[in-house]
């Protein structure tokens, strides 16, 4: 029997959500129970939730979560309902689901909490998606950074296969721990034995795994329609704002005071989520909205936004997997987002001619901004290689660092303007902000 | 029916056959990789639009339905 | 000149022939090896050197067709119009013959493929169409062997030159390379 105890490596989380719902907020939901020490047993978990209710009609089981308005977890928030039907419409045969739990984003850490605290809520829900698109074929997909954690996933399967729970016998699949693997394309291709690196062609539910229409999800959103499966549409509206219902897992970091994972309604405030992680630390300048492939907002303008797809896109940034990171006053725009620049151009998938030399080409044009500067052009050579990665590769890497790119140098035009002019400011003095993994911990993409 | 052109870039090697013979529609970037106008191939070339993408040594260049545009 | 089906005549267009295909497809392996390095020279652009690769190949399958067919219909050898596309059968000369068998039949499959690439997809044709480096040197042996011609000094010289003309290619080609591409700096 799988427990707490045995998952290895955990990270601390700091143990905030109240031990029950509260009426009052509706709130937790996928982290209720989820700090209890037996979180992620089975017998916990039955508890508490009951099986999965597999046996529900397929079209029913859509047509729930099309009015429950739940949308992707993973950072382009389609509509999910929407991806069921291509897929359960596709009349060609059994289909195949694929979780995404691979986490590429350094600075977001949901996936791993959710898989590691409610596993089981997460496998539901890859149950009850295979069962809605008729799928005769499950993979979780993690990377490989943790040896024993796929074994102890498959624990958790094999728990559930004794009880008999789920209609498709669940894989786990190990993957390299880069940040194009996490791709949905990567994962199709890794799976069918090549790369873990995208393709330029048909999208996985037109031509997926085995060449059948496969289903890509992220594990929260998986863990949100196992949910809605139990509790209906109502129940998941409850909570959110009527644009973009439910609640959403956000990792929030940098100048802090609690960094963790929070759940939160959608259509909460940037500001509101910051101040359930203990509030800034020190007098914030920017926030990091989206992740590494999100935006810069400054913090006055990023305090009053919504959470939600639309008005963060309304805003110039992006939601993507509910990244927060709060930049301090002391700290350089410019010179955190050259750090995260040159991680990504390290990152690319190594398969497209404008990527694996323009994003190189781009780290060192705004490095040479940041750390160096007064030179007078640095800014327009900057843009110039911005323009030239924009989508050019077969995936969207090089397409994010470039909104990144300019979201920098938009946002935070006057200090673009003293770097250029006059060099580096004294804000690189400081350690840097943004999480990075080392270097020794990346892995060849092509095992 | 419109004609677009897009470019496989996984499979694009950098020949630049299709630059020398699109120029209207096709620039190279300073490490030999094809920037693609995004508009639609105007009538009078598409016959040189199809003829590049015949010659392009690895297949990559696209010449494609512009009605029913594709991801990317 | 008795170029009548009786005499040695016709096996001269035969030999002659046989010299210009071996030319051309020397030619065209070149021009390959070129085309595939992505230089090109301001005179000669990129699209210019691959139009000829194509011409020069195509030219190859014409003087090919006259050798096989003179060969064929010269009552002066024994060899059929079988002998001529499956290696081996023939009793006269059989291995380089055989040879030349063999090279014809793979020349064929790789401008087939060719003509059909769009068709076809690059991975399938690009596997095919390097069974060009093998078809070459067949077909220089099969000269070798079943040739007149290297039994005379000029012969023989012509064989040389082929042979110096794509070894240089080749060692430019691995020495200078070709232009970089993403494939020199994957991503570690």
């Amino acid at each position: 029997m799988t427990s707490l105890e045995s998952v290895p490596n955990l990270e601390p989380v700091p143990r905030l959500a109240p031990a029950r719902v509260s009426p009052a907020t509706r709130m937790p939901r996928l982290l209720d129970g989820a700090w209890s020490e037996w979180s992620a047993h089975l017998d916990a978990h039955l508890d508490r939730h009951g099986p999965p209710p597999v046996h529900v009609r397929r079209d029913a089981l859509i047509d729930t979560v099309e009015r429950s308005g739940l949308t992707g977890r993973g950072g382009a928030g389609f509509p999910t309902a929407r991806k069921l039907r291509t897929v359960a419409d596709s009349g060609r045969g059994a289909t195949v689901v694929v979780a995404n739990g691979m986490e590429g984003e350094p600075a977001s850490s949901k996936d791993r909490l959710l898989l590691t605290r409610v596993p089981h809520l997460v496998l539901d829900g890859i149950s009850l998606a295979a069962h809605a698109v008729g799928a005769d074929r499950a993979v979780l997909c993690v990377h490989r950074g943790d040896p024993d954690f796929a074994d102890w996933l498959r624990g958790c399967v094999e728990d559930r296969a004794a009880a008999g729970i789920d209609p498709v016998r669940i894989e786990v699949a190990e993957l390299p721990r880069r940040y194009v693997a996490s791709e949905q394309s990567s994962l199709v291709r890794f799976l069918d034995g090549g790369p873990a690196v995208p393709t330029f062609g048909p999208r996985p539910h037109e031509r997926g795994v085995g060449g059948r229409p496969t289903l890509v999800n992220n594990v929260e959103t998986l863990a949100h329609l196992a949910q809605i499966a139990r509790r209906g549409d109502h129940w998941f509206r409850a909570v959110g704002a009527a644009h973009a219902p439910g609640s959403m897992l956000t990792t929030i970091s940098g100048a802090v005071n609690r960094p963790g994972v929070y759940e939160v309604p959608m259509g909460l405030s940037v500001g509101e989520a910051l101040l359930l992680a203990g509030g800034p630390a020190e007098r914030p300048k920017a926030v990091l909205c989206g992740g590494y492939f999100g935006a810069w907002l400054p913090a006055e303008v990023a305090w009053n936004v919504p959470m939600t797809h639309g008005d963060m896109r309304r805003a110039g940034a992006a939601l993507g997997a509910g990244i927060l990171i709060a930049l301090p006053e002391s700290a350089c725009v410019l010179g955190e987002t050259a750090r995260v620049i040159r991680y990504m151009a390290q990152e690319t998938a190594g398969q497209c001619g404008p990527c694996v030399f323009g994003l190189p080409a781009l780290a060192e044009a705004f490095s040479e901004l940041a750390f160096t500067g007064g030179r007078g052009r640095g800014i327009q050579q900057v843009r110039r290689q911005i323009d030239l990665v924009d989508r050019r590769g077969a995936c969207r890497h090089p397409d994010g660092v470039a909104a990144l790119a300019r979201s920098a140098l938009d946002t935070f035009a006057d200090d673009a303007l003293d770097h250029d002019r006059q060099g580096p400011c004294a804000g690189l003095r400081r350690p840097p902000v943004l999480p990075l993994p080392p270097r020794s911990e990346r892995e060849e993409v092509r095992k | 029916m419109s004609h677009v052109i897009r470019v496989n870039p996984i499979d694009c090697r950098a020949h630049g056959m299709c630059a020398e013979l699109l120029p209207e529609m096709i620039q190279l970037d300073p490490w030999g990789y094809p920037i693609v106008a995004e508009h639609p191939v105007p009538e009078d070339i598409v016959g040189h639009a199809r003829r590049a993408a015949s010659a392009c040594p690895t297949l990559a260049l696209l010449v494609e339905d512009g009605d029913r545009p594709r991801r990317r | 000149m008795n170029l009548s089906l009786n005499g040695p005549g016709l096996w001269y267009v035969t030999r002659a022939t046989g010299i210009v295909t071996l030319l051309m497809l020397t030619f065209s392996v070149f021009l390959g090896v070129v085309t595939r390095s992505r230089r090109s020279t301001r005179r000669l652009p990129r699209f210019v050197l691959l139009g000829l690769h194509r011409n020069v190949s195509l030219m190859v399958m014409i003087f090919l067709t006259l050798h096989v067919l003179t060969t064929v219909v010269d009552s002066y050898t024994n060899i059929s119009l079988l002998d001529a596309f499956v290696p081996f059968l023939s009793q006269y000369r059989t291995v380089y013959l055989g040879l030349g068998a063999l090279a014809c039949d793979v020349l064929i499959a790789v401008v087939l493929t060719s003509l059909l690439r769009e068709r076809i997809g690059f991975r399938t044709w690009k596997t095919l169409h390097l069974l060009s480096y093998l078809c070459w040197p067949v077909a220089l042996v099969h000269a070798w062997g079943t040739g007149t011609d290297p039994g005379v000094l000029w012969g023989r010289w012509i064989g040389y030159a082929c042979v110096a003309f794509i070894a240089g290619v080749v060692a430019w080609r691995l020495v200078i390379g070709a232009r970089p591409d993403r494939a020199d700096t994957l991503a570690p």
